[in-house]
């Protein structure tokens, strides 16, 4: 059982490379998750531009009515971004650990391409145990 | 300074202290993107002009609105991105949060936006700002002088507006 309904990462130029969904109601198709993964960039940056105060590094965290969402975003502009219920603990902890298994086994795999989608075995068998909700409550400690 | 803004190294805004100085700006918008109203009350930074200052806004909260309808996890037919919704149509959302602000956002069934931006770490301001909406009702559109569709211009909604937002924490 998964911590969280989805999983998107984007580059730095707000393309998709990795989309993964965890049981949501009525899953996004290929473009759809593209066009949101773009528009979410686009967001992003809006939101700097918009703060009254300087230094702002765009959204964190956003609350709908149904779900919220978390957005970490790396030194070299890559986002993670995750879909969970509205109130989910631990989800800044849980987009550091996906950000290691993203170092660790897509960044450090020779046959990876900068900037294309992930395909790597290893990150999705190492991400789908860390998603696991018995795990995710773990990080609390 | 757009991609290595992290929060470490970017200084945190000062945590609000003193009563009144927790919110930031407030704009008001009808359901055509119109400003009804803005006011700021502790800006330090202007990036943009205001009018497109209030178009940005304008266009952020309309585009974010379209996102989350389209995330929403809990619903199958989710319809198009990008198509416009009626205002109570589709999963909204009510405030997002950056390092440096929160931002949260109410729509009335009329489609009057009101967008109350605050020190981040505020709290759920959701009653708050149906609160500034009855203030709204109240001496905005119950005064036979206002013409709708047009900026506010009314002395009690102003010190009324100033008067409560000072005490949100």
């Amino acid at each position: 059982m998964a911590a969280i309904c989805s999983l998107f990462i984007i580059n730095k130029s707000g393309g998709l490379i990795f989309y993964k969904d965890y049981g949501s109601a009525g899953r996004m198709d290929t473009n759809d998750s593209l066009r949101v993964a773009s528009l979410w960039h686009s967001m992003h940056a809006i939101s700097q531009q918009l703060s009254p105060t300087v230094g702002c590094s765009g959204i964190e965290l956003l609350e709908a009515d149904t779900f919220d969402l978390h957005c970490f975003q790396s030194l070299t502009g890559t986002k993670f971004f995750v879909v969970c219920e509205p109130g989910a603990l631990h989800m800044e902890a849980l987009l550091k650990v996906i950000y290691e298994l993203y170092t660790d086994y897509v960044l450090k795999n020779p046959f990876y391409e900068m900037e294309m989608p992930i395909r790597c075995e290893l990150f999705d068998l190492n991400l789908s145990q860390a998603v696991q909700k018995d795990r995710v409550a773990l990080l609390g400690r | 300074m757009q991609f290595f803004g992290g929060s470490d190294v970017s200084p945190s805004p000062p945590a609000p202290t003193a009563a009144g100085h927790n919110a930031n700006v407030m704009y008001m918008f009808n359901r055509n993107g119109v400003c009804l109203f803005y006011r700021e009350w502790n800006r330090p930074l202007r990036t943009l002009n205001p009018q497109q200052d209030h178009k940005l806004m304008f266009g952020l909260l309309f585009s974010l609105k379209s996102l989350t309808a389209k995330m929403d996890p809990t619903s199958g037919d989710k319809g198009n991105l990008g198509v416009p919704q009626l205002p109570g149509q589709g999963c909204s959302f009510h405030s997002f949060r950056t390092n440096t602000y929160k931002l949260s956002f109410m729509e009335s069934p009329s489609g009057i936006k009101i967008i109350l931006v605050t020190h981040p770490r505020t709290g759920d301001l959701r009653e708050a700002l149906k609160y500034i909406y009855s203030l709204y009702v109240e001496y905005v559109a119950k005064n036979p002088l206002y013409n709708p569709g047009t900026p506010v211009r009314c002395d009690l909604f102003d010190t009324n507006l100033d008067q409560y937002v000072r005490s949100i924490s």
